[in-house]
């Protein structure tokens, strides 16, 4: 069960550097240096004072204040157990199922609360799709994998089907390698393939947002480049939010980068000034490999 | 340019691309600022000498981008082998062509300078023999970088030593004009600061043919001999 309990003046206790960095929700006050790109962003998530706890004990999120930007690639960054996957998961509301996990603060999709008792669980997570660390492909074929959640959203026309099954190969950069193979086993395909497949499958959705948990960490390079360069397309038409542990990808593939250290938000602002110019000490000791 | 397979990621050939083109560019203006510097050297026109004292802070503008892209690019991207070499390299040349500009500024004050006393033609073969001989290495090295060259770099880095032989050949017979005809000092010293910044130039075009070489060898012919470089290139083939 989810406690909405919203207030957060028990909670708040905010360091002289962490008010100064505490994102303000103006995403160009953040952005000076990219003054022609940044008139044009629109906000998709805005989090606002999010506190998130595993049972009674563990504080694994700490006033957390964010916006994350819309068709752009937001990279959560920080040592294991710094609380990225547990962020990423709040903006799906995968944490709902985790038992003892109680949540304070609001978060928005696009203006919307998604936590309000109005917003349908279901909707949310077909609007904001999500890829994980392991591919995990149904146990289908390759069109069923793709066709399935169509299908479950009413989509029954089969010429209807197939152009939507097709697109979304396309866009996810699959459709050349699979189209004479669409009826093979899903788990005939490579690691990389399957993840492709899985994000493919997201996409027939027409989601807003693509959340990526380590997308690509069990993959080869190759595969892992390939992933990134794919990622690099989609933004055009999603929102996306990646958590990585490898600091390079973040650097490669993101567009803004968020910092964080034991369950609080250190540091937010572009990839280019996080990876060349961080405000803090304790951002540059992560990134430059001096941490702990 | 460089026939190297494209990268998996469109965005890091795109970004490896624009730092070229704007090396390029700036390579491009500083030969235009060198020809018409001496240009104006040579036919006393000041107000082609104004405009290239006016134009140098272009050159000085690219040089802020592009080592603020190759940062971006040595951050985000961690290039190795031979991406690496390309960035080193670029960040090196803009160096080498921005010196390459203020000297053609230099040269185009002393025009200046020169067109207020009388006029005279001391010097000015000398200055227009190595002024072409400069331009021309100039514009090979550049070509020899835009086309990862390492014979035409070779021949820049050689060419650099008849440079220097000219350029003291030039300096001991004015030297020699000055002791005789003391009311020259000031012309013939003027004269001789645009003599040195063209040898200068020749220098910073040396040390872009070196580099070049690097980038596409991995051989650093830095305070080297160029001779024996092109002895163990001739060994391997």
């Amino acid at each position: 069960m989810i406690d909405h309990n919203t207030n957060l003046g028990e909670s708040a206790r905010i360091t002289d550097d962490a008010a100064r960095l505490v994102p303000s929700l103006d995403i160009s006050a953040v952005l000076s240096d990219k003054r022609e790109e940044t008139e044009n962003l629109r906000e998709c998530f805005t989090v606002e004072g999010l506190n998130l706890f595993y049972n009674p004990n563990i504080h694994a999120l700490k006033n957390i204040d964010l916006t994350i930007p819309d068709k752009c690639v937001t990279a959560f960054i920080g040592p294991s157990g710094c609380g990225k996957s547990s962020l990423l998961r709040c903006f799906n509301r995968m944490n709902d199922m985790v038992d003892g996990c109680r949540m304070e603060g609001k978060i928005s999709l696009k203006g919307q609360d998604i936590n309000a008792s109005t917003m349908d669980a279901i909707a949310l997570r077909t609007a904001v799709g999500m890829v994980f660390q392991k591919p995990n492909p149904f146990p289908k074929s390759i069109y069923e994998n793709v066709a399935f959640g169509l299908r479950l959203h009413g989509m029954k026309k089969k010429r209807q089907l197939d152009e939507v099954v097709e697109n979304a190969l396309i866009s996810a950069g699959l459709w050349e390698e699979t189209k004479d193979r669409l009826s093979d086993n899903a788990l005939k395909l490579s690691g990389g393939q399957q993840q492709r497949l899985v994000i493919a499958r997201s996409i027939a959705l027409q989601p807003e947002v693509l959340l990526l948990d380590e997308p690509a960490s069990v993959l080869d390079p190759i595969s892992t480049l390939r992933i990134e360069s794919l990622i690099h397309e989609l933004k055009r038409d999603y929102c996306i939010v990646i958590v990585t542990h490898n600091m390079q990808q973040a650097a490669r593939v993101s567009d803004f980068t968020a910092f964080m250290n034991m369950g609080e938000l250190i540091e937010f602002d572009s990839t280019d000034i996080i990876f060349t110019k961080p405000s803090l000490r304790e951002t540059e000791d992560y990134i430059t490999g001096r941490y702990g | 340019m460089d026939s190297q397979g494209e990268h998996i990621s469109n965005q890091f050939d795109l970004e490896l691309d624009n730092l070229k083109t704007l090396l390029l560019e700036a390579g491009g203006l500083v030969e235009r600022q060198l020809a018409k510097a001496s240009y104006s050297l040579l036919e006393y026109d000041t107000s082609v000498a104004q405009k290239v004292v006016d134009c140098d802070d272009e050159i000085d503008s690219l040089e802020c981008k592009i080592d603020e892209s190759a940062h971006l690019i040595i951050a985000k991207r961690q290039p190795t082998a031979k991406d690496l070499r390309l960035v080193l390299t670029i960040i090196k040349t803009i160096r080498d062509l921005e010196r390459m500009g203020d000297e053609s500024s230099k040269i185009a004050k002393m025009a200046i300078r020169l067109s207020e006393e009388t006029e005279s033609r001391i010097g000015f073969a000398e200055f227009r023999r190595i002024s072409e001989r400069v331009q021309s290495m100039v514009k090979s090295c550049l070509d020899a970088f835009a086309r990862s060259d390492v014979a035409a770099a070779v021949e820049v880095a050689k060419e650099d030593s008849t440079v220097d032989m000219e350029y003291a050949s030039a300096m001991r017979a004015l030297i020699t004009y000055m002791i005789e005809d003391q009311r020259s000092i000031t012309r013939v010293l003027n004269l001789l600061w645009a003599l040195r910044a063209l040898e200068r130039i020749g220098d910073h075009a040396r040390n872009i043919a070196e580099q070049v070489i690097y980038l596409v060898n991995g051989t650093d012919v830095r305070h080297s001999n160029i001779e024996d470089f092109v002895v163990s290139v001739n060994k391997t083939d």
